[in-house]
């Protein structure tokens, strides 16, 4: 039962059947949402869908072979470990298996970074060289509020996410939430964060170099990343324990779209931020919040 | 024919990226392209977007009459970006030289470097024939229209050497 279980959270839901459109639904919403509040109409939403249907039928460029392996490989690797960290998250409540397992969870969400700042560095371009450092800078930068907030709502449950949500206190929970919630934009590439990618100021950052196929799948790789860090807030932003299924099914998807439109209007009112900036204001002002979250959870606040 | 054709076809038609190359232009037709990206024309309505990166790119945007430093660098962003690819000449400049015809430091104009598929006339053009342009080369790129005949004898040039034109 339990090899179903993770089967059906692989390839359903809340991962592939759920996730790949969620994913496509959650790039547009975003971007209709920017152009929007600019006063334009902004793309329909089947674009990402379109966007990455094209590039997948592009014909790649010539490369030397282990260079085009390593190039579509880690993109692969991306979506890949992305898609097995959206399986882990803990809509329903868990009973064995790895569902909400911290350590595997966290570890699955930081090799999509981790492969960005390989690619940047792999495709020897000067702009992929820049976008990786600076990616690689920002994952220093925001990883050290974001494992402590996690940790902070982990310390009842013992490094498992299932139940985190409800069994630390109130206080422990708003404030870890806010710390995740602030390091979100930093790790899908938004503004006021937005400076691992840079969108024309570097070029297009670690993925200047790639071309059709291995940019759909970053492209994808990016869009699961909305799926997984929306979903990580709905699923510990989830206040009831023992409820029916179909609630919890609701209350994720619900709570997820929020936090993208939240994130979108955020981004949309805001300028880009130094990385020196941007660094400073994770460890002084992320860090503050998570710290003390944590610290309220270990005198069981 | 594959199964995937007509979805294929659909998604070219619908997203369209550009990228834009500047070949000694005034900036004057750079500004009316951007302004196609402005609330009042707002081409990503259409799929449409400006990329920074010609890998990312389907369809290339040269303004300008191509000058002597520029004429490799042309050829060597046109190589990067992947196909199919189509490309748009914006302006007078890259059709006929304009104004700058005969100087000895223009190479152009840009069908004797690179294979131009749709040419925008204007000095400036206008953000609307602009977007009516890039609609022409979205519609080769997908394959709904053919691409332009190749003038015989073949105008490309392989070197970049001034005094083409007269």
């Amino acid at each position: 039962m339990s090899i179903l279980r993770a089967l059906f959270a692989l390839l359903v839901f809340p991962g592939l059947l759920y996730a790949v459109p969620a994913a496509f639904l959650m790039v547009w919403l975003q971007r209709k949402i920017n152009a929007r509040l600019q006063g334009r109409i902004g793309p329909p939403f089947y674009q990402p869908f379109f966007d990455v249907t094209k590039l997948f039928a592009k014909e790649p460029i010539q490369r030397p072979r282990l260079e085009g392996l390593i190039m579509t490989g880690l993109p692969l690797v991306a979506v890949l470990s992305t898609l097995g960290a959206i399986a882990l998250l803990p809509v329903f409540p868990a009973r064995g298996g790895f569902s909400g397992d911290l350590v595997l969870f966290v570890s699955l969400v930081e090799i999509g970074p981790l492969c960005a700042v390989m690619a940047g560095f792999a495709s020897r371009s000067l702009w992929g060289g820049l976008g990786a450092t600076r990616e690689a800078v920002l994952s220093l930068a925001y990883n050290l509020p974001f494992l402590t907030a996690l940790v902070a709502l982990a310390a009842t449950t013992g490094f498992s996410l299932s139940g985190a949500a409800v069994s630390a206190s109130l206080p422990v929970r708003v404030l870890a939430l806010l710390a995740l919630v602030l390091c979100l934009p930093v790790k899908l590439h938004l503004n006021p964060f937005s400076t691992a990618s840079a969108e024309q100021e570097i070029y297009a950052g670690s993925t200047t170099e790639y071309d059709g196929p291995s940019l759909a799948l970053w492209e994808l790789a990016h869009a699961l990343e909305w799926v997984v860090l929306a979903g990580l807030v709905a699923t510990l932003a989830f206040p009831f324990a023992q409820t029916a299924w179909p609630l919890h099914v609701i209350a994720f998807v619900v709570i997820s779209f929020a936090v993208v439109v939240v994130l979108a209007i955020v981004a949309a009112s805001t300028a880009r931020l130094k990385l020196a900036q941007t660094a400073r204001w994770f460890w002084l002002w992320g860090f503050g919040v998570s710290l003390s979250a944590l610290g309220l959870a270990f005198v069981r606040l | 024919m594959s199964l995937f054709d007509p979805l294929i076809k659909t998604a070219r038609r619908r997203s369209a990226w550009l990228f834009h190359a500047n070949a000694g232009s005034c900036n004057g037709c750079d500004i009316e392209l951007i302004a196609c990206l402005t609330p009042r024309y707002d081409v990503e309505q259409l799929g449409i977007r400006l990329e920074a990166s010609p890998r990312h790119a389907d369809v290339m945007v040269v303004s300008g009459p191509v000058t002597r430093t520029a004429c490799e660098a042309l050829q060597t962003v046109y190589a990067q970006i992947p196909n199919p690819k189509v490309v748009v000449a914006l302006g007078s400049c890259p059709a006929s030289c304009n104004v700058f015809a005969g100087s000895p430091t223009i190479v152009g104009p840009l069908d004797r470097i690179l294979p131009v598929d749709v040419f925008v006339p204007g000095c400036p053009p206008r953000p609307d024939a602009i977007i009516a342009g890039i609609a022409e080369a979205i519609a080769i790129l997908a394959g709904d229209k053919p691409r332009p005949e190749p003038a015989s004898p073949p105008l490309v040039a392989q070197s970049c050497v001034a005094g083409g034109q007269q």
